[in-house]
């Protein structure tokens, strides 16, 4: 089972596709993505509380925004990112791209989580509830239950090959039907205007309103790379301890 | 081709006769679900009028899915699966010929009911066929998008309810649409747009599903 | 943005409670998740230590 990989190890393109390569690697680029995703957290929220403007109509509450629309791009680009990830593993057997999937699934659903939750908070002052049956609310939802779904199916097979496959048909599954999904949901949600609330959002957005939930969501950029990057190293110490490669890293040497 | 699909459908239809309680099990769920509806809401007419679509539907939709974890199941116990992986028809061929025959057994009988069901909740006589052609339509998709989770599921631990949370997610917009159409056409608006999405649905369903049940049940059998 | 005084910067014009509470739980979370990323790389590591130890 180690053949195939260890022959990509030799070929240039593949070179970083081998977890022997990729484990040294990722464990120096992981302290840089964690300052820059601090660096950037620090000047958004900089940008955030102190340059950005009162909004007019929400007052104070609209600064919710900052970490809801980050938290909500990623939960959505995370599992795109997964899904790729899952068609190149299927496609040219690596096993690095499947467990880059895995360890891009618990930051996803965090963010999702994050996503409903500020969301929540967000409405209660805004629309006076604090869940409405809005699309892009029941959608997220949703997405909740796929992330979920998808971790509760690794988590069922012991055998990592096949959890690692399984897991990826089921993620391509989910990435055809989010659009669909999103799609019936909004149609159903301006069928049923009776109980939905207006979400057009404020007109104009002030400039630094935007730098400041640009520079939030560049920073939940940066701080998912460097999770799933540390994840995935933990998941190649899990995998691959009959390897010889892993007893040269000092630390794992009793 | 044909007498292959042919071939295969008989099968499952013959080896589901012989088991006919479990068809008869599915049905009885069906109908038992439905009707609690009323003994927890009420038996307010126009409420129950209002809700009469989403109630069968949901319905409809464990229902389903329940019987799902019986498709594959006993092939993977008795090796008749791996003989399948290794037959010369393609086994997408065979995977649509068993979906069929898996819904002949577990979906169409649920959409034969259902104007029986509309009668228990007073659904106007012009809306029962609404629904009945909105079960027609919805129920195979319910199936194949299964059968993705009861191949990726075979064999596992606790496989019914892992089975129910990877595949309720993605049955939301035929319960949309589906319970929607007799929305509309209780509104007035004509089922027409929910009825045609929905058999578009059915097309991208019916044409893409059986490779991804196809690829599931070969990771599943390794 | 001039907030006057903490006091005003932590009342958010009156909307303290949601605001707060978003980017709390937010905290909380990363927090959490950045210590069970930890947790999992000890593990890996204890395991791979014994297993080492063990064939030694």
């Amino acid at each position: 089972m180690n053949q195939p990989v260890l022959l990509a190890g030799g070929i240039n393109v593949f070179k970083y596709a081998a977890p022997q390569t990729f484990y040294p690697l990722a464990g120096k680029m992981i302290p840089w993505f964690g300052w820059i995703a601090a660096a950037f957290c620090a000047a958004g929220l900089y940008v955030g509380f102190f340059v950005a403007p009162t909004d007019h109509q929400q007052g104070e509450s609209y600064r919710i925004i900052f970490i809801h629309v980050p938290a909500a791009w990623m939960s959505m680009f995370i599992y795109v990112v997964m899904a790729f990830w899952a068609g190149v593993g299927l496609i040219f057997n690596t096993r690095l791209s499947h467990m880059m999937v895995s360890a891009l699934v618990p930051t996803g659903a965090m963010f999702t989580f994050v996503a409903l939750w500020t969301g929540a908070l967000w409405g209660k002052p805004t629309w006076g509830t604090w869940w409405a049956w809005d699309a892009r609310m029941t959608s997220e939802l949703i997405l909740l239950f796929l992330y979920f779904g998808f971790m509760a199916l690794q988590a069922g097979i012991d055998d990592a090959r096949r959890a690692d496959r399984a897991g990826a048909v089921l993620a391509l599954v989910g990435v055809v039907n989010i659009p669909i999904i999103y799609f019936s949901v909004k149609w159903w949600n301006t069928l049923h205007q009776g109980a939905s609330v207006s979400l057009t959002s404020a007109p104009t957005m002030a400039t630094t309103m935007l730098t400041g939930m640009l520079l939030m969501a560049l920073a939940a950029w940066m701080y998912t790379i460097a999770a799933a990057l540390h994840r995935v190293r933990s998941i190649i110490l899990e995998r691959e301890h009959g390897a010889t490669w892993i007893n040269e890293y000092a630390e794992t040497k009793a | 081709m044909v007498a292959l699909l042919r071939a295969v459908i008989r099968r499952d239809l013959l080896l589901a006769w012989r088991r006919r309680a479990d068809i008869a099990t599915v049905v009885l769920f069906f109908v038992i679900v439905v009707s609690l509806f009323p003994l927890g809401v009420g038996p307010e007419p126009n409420l129950l009028r209002t809700i009469a679509p989403g109630i069968i539907w949901v319905a409809a939709l464990l229902a389903c899915m329940l019987s799902l974890q019986q498709m594959f199941a006993s092939d993977h116990s008795d090796g008749a699966l791996d003989q399948m992986l290794l037959a010369a028809a393609p086994l997408g061929m065979i995977v649509i010929a068993r979906a069929f025959a898996h819904w002949l057994i577990s979906g169409l009988p649920l959409v034969i009911l259902s104007p029986v069901l509309a009668i228990q909740f007073d659904l106007a006589p012009e809306l029962s066929p609404v629904l009945t052609l909105s079960l027609l339509l919805g129920t195979p998709i319910l199936t194949l998008t299964g059968a993705i989770g009861a191949a990726l599921t075979l064999g596992l631990r606790g496989g019914g309810m892992l089975l129910a949370l990877l595949v309720l997610p993605l049955y939301v917009p035929v319960l949309i649409l589906g319970a929607g159409a007799v929305d509309a056409a209780s509104a007035g608006l004509g089922a027409d747009a929910h009825l045609l999405l929905l058999a578009a649905q059915l097309v991208v369903t019916a044409t893409f599903a059986p490779w991804a049940i196809a690829a599931a049940l070969r990771i599943s059998a390794e | 943005m001039n907030w006057g005084s903490w006091d005003n910067f932590w009342m958010m014009g009156g909307y303290g409670l949601y605001v707060w509470g978003s980017y709390a739980v937010t905290l909380a979370l990363i927090v959490a998740e950045i210590a069970l990323l930890r947790m999992r790389r000890r593990e890996a590591l204890d395991t791979l230590r014994q297993h080492n130890g063990a064939q030694a």
